[in-house]
């Protein structure tokens, strides 16, 4: 399971934190058990982003919530179930060296800062901010369509922490970019792009549609050129590192995403089919890729792309 | 045409059958769900309701499964209220699947209620090995045993032995699984013991096969938003009981943390069983 990696070579530098590789846990898969979380560490992971937290505890939707769509795509409407701040915060108490980014959903500024005060004193690299899950309302993208809400709610979490704070931004009803601004200039230091889209799924047997929230949100293989495309864009814009996400399935993938502008990428759905070791595979292979083409280091090819 | 086991399948439910007041076997056609190895599920849509992981339950008529629901929560409450003709969803056979050693010739098998359901599948592969199988079915009390004939019409055909046991002495051997398994264990060398059921009862089973150093495999049971390896709500420890298991061998079962002690609820906090 090791991966020989002397050089360096993968490491990747996000804001002030150093990953030792750029494969990240996107958040709300697997997101809520340490042992998982040291699990994937084992495979070689560079960080973890943790499943959406909230103040109080959600159960979520009923199922059906998650549907495989053959393809490599998937459709969820898990809504944003999680243990809650505080059992959330006994869950991360013991942790040591996982490097973990805690993702956190709300829908007020004094939400926001309850949760950041709980969990600033623990060992955590920092925060990713959900502004757009597209199926749960008053929270994610219901906020992120707001701008105003965003500068105030990115300032307060900047008030409450040191720490580096990203900002998921989604392909909403407000300009992708312009929310990212407003974010950078609230106080967060990276932006993660991007979240699911808002998509449906109907059983044409029964003429129903299949998830119990009927609307969720699309991931996996079919959104990956969009996520391509807001990558390169904010990239190009505002002079901030950009975690890409959406449809990587494969070390190709990661590479895209960072010649696209991306300083680190997230994985998610693929491990429907592949499991946590898809992250020992994708790392390797990325060594392969650095040798192949001579780099001292990956950080050498984010953004190349912007030339062109 | 090959279909992938993330298609979903609208199948119709052709035959019910009650085996206690509160469990239903619900038969259907299906191939994938034919051909599903022992210890797998499926997914079981109750269109507008639920979907819940369910062990995949055999039928002697090829081309059919089933499966066996004990009503409770919202989702088994309404699938055990379908009607013949009625339809449900599935997608899978999903997990792993209870391992049988090439050089093994006899197998101990140990059940409890619904938990049967993966062990007569395994005890359908086992017999196409020509195995010697003794199996224990456990229940509360008499009214609660089922699956008896069916157990026995399926062991017929191979040198075997099927006992019933009961908490409350009732019906059969007055016991737990755990007390019979321990006086087979005293007279008898099995090459491995399979187990079922409820998680303090397989505790109990895997702590015992373990003790006496017999390999040992379990199937266990989560709670599951997607039942492919995303949601995480299935997780022992370190690993998903849909991706990883639902089978774990004894070697692995010893190590958890989790087993026998704490399940994952909807929202995620770790649940002790009382």
């Amino acid at each position: 399971m090791n991966i020989d990696d002397k050089n360096n070579s993968l490491s990747v530098e996000l804001d002030n934190v150093r990953l030792r590789n750029p494969t990240m846990l996107a958040s709300g898969i697997l997101g809520i058990s340490q042992s998982i979380f040291e699990r994937l560490y084992r495979e070689n992971i560079g960080a973890v982003v943790t499943k959406s937290i909230s103040v109080s505890p959600m159960k979520g939707y009923p199922n059906p919530t998650v549907i495989p769509l053959g393809g490599g795509s998937y459709l969820n409407a898990v809504g944003l179930s999680n243990p809650g701040v505080d059992a959330f915060s006994r869950e991360l108490s013991h942790n040591k060296n996982i490097p973990i980014f805690i993702s956190l959903v709300g829908s007020s500024e004094k939400e926001f800062s309850r949760m950041v005060k709980t969990f600033d004193s623990l060992n955590i690299l920092g925060y990713e901010i959900n502004l757009s899950c597209p199926h749960v309302s008053k929270m994610g993208m219901e906020v992120g369509d707001d701008p105003e809400a965003v500068n105030k709610i990115v300032k307060t979490v900047r008030m409450n922490t040191s720490k580096p704070i990203s900002v998921k931004v989604g392909v909403g009803s407000v300009d992708v970019i312009e929310l990212a601004r407003v974010a950078i200039d609230a106080g967060a230091n990276i932006i993660t792009a991007i979240n699911t889209l808002r998509a449906m799924s109907i059983d044409i047997e029964t003429m129903m549609p299949i998830l119990s929230n009927r609307i969720g949100g699309l991931s996996g293989n079919a959104i990956k050129p969009i996520g391509i495309r807001c990558v390169y864009e904010i990239s190009k814009k505002l002079e901030v590192p950009v975690i890409g996400c959406g449809g990587v399935s494969s070390w190709r993938d990661v590479i895209e995403y960072m010649i696209a502008g991306a300083t680190a990428v997230q994985i998610g759905s693929v491990l429907g089919s592949r499991g946590p070791r898809i992250f020992n595979q994708i790392t390797k292979a990325l060594l392969n890729y650095v040798e192949n083409k001579n780099l001292k280091n990956i950080s050498e090819i984010i953004g190349i792309a912007h030339k062109y | 045409m090959h279909t992938s086991i993330d298609t979903r399948r609208i199948v119709r439910i052709e035959e019910i059958v009650s085996e206690t007041p509160t469990v239903k076997t619900l038969v259907f056609k299906d191939d994938l769900s034919y051909a599903a190895r022992p210890g797998q599920f499926l997914m079981v849509w109750i269109p507008r309701i639920e979907e819940i992981p369910m062990s995949a339950m055999i039928n002697f008529k090829e081309g059919y499964a089933a499966v066996t629901i004990r009503k409770s929560g919202v989702g088994s409450t309404a699938l055990f209220e379908r009607k013949e003709g009625d339809v449900i969803g599935l997608r899978g056979p999903y997990g792993n699947e209870f391992a049988l050693g090439k050089n093994y010739k006899k197998i101990l098998i140990i059940g409890g209620g619904t938990g049967l359901v993966p062990l007569l599948r395994l005890a359908s592969f086992a017999i196409k090995k020509r195995l010697n199988i003794t199996m224990v079915l456990g229940a509360r009390s008499k009214k609660e045993v089922f699956f008896e004939k069916m157990a026995r019409k399926l062991l017929e055909p191979v040198r075997s032995s099927v006992k019933i046991c009961t908490d409350d002495g009732s019906y059969g051997l007055k016991g737990t699984t755990v007390d019979i398994m321990s006086t087979l264990l005293r007279n008898n060398t099995f090459d491995c013991v399979y187990t079922c059921g409820p998680e303090l009862m397989m505790k109990g089973v895997v702590d015992l096969a373990n003790k006496n150093s017999i390999p040992v495999q379990a199937s266990l049971e989560r709670y599951m938003k997607c039942g492919i390896g995303i949601c995480g709500s299935c997780c022992l420890d370190s690993l998903l009981v849909c991706q990883d298991g639902t089978v774990f061998n004894g070697k692995q079962l010893s190590k958890m943390l989790d087993f026998g002690i704490s399940y994952r609820d909807k929202d995620g906090q770790r649940i002790c069983y009382s």
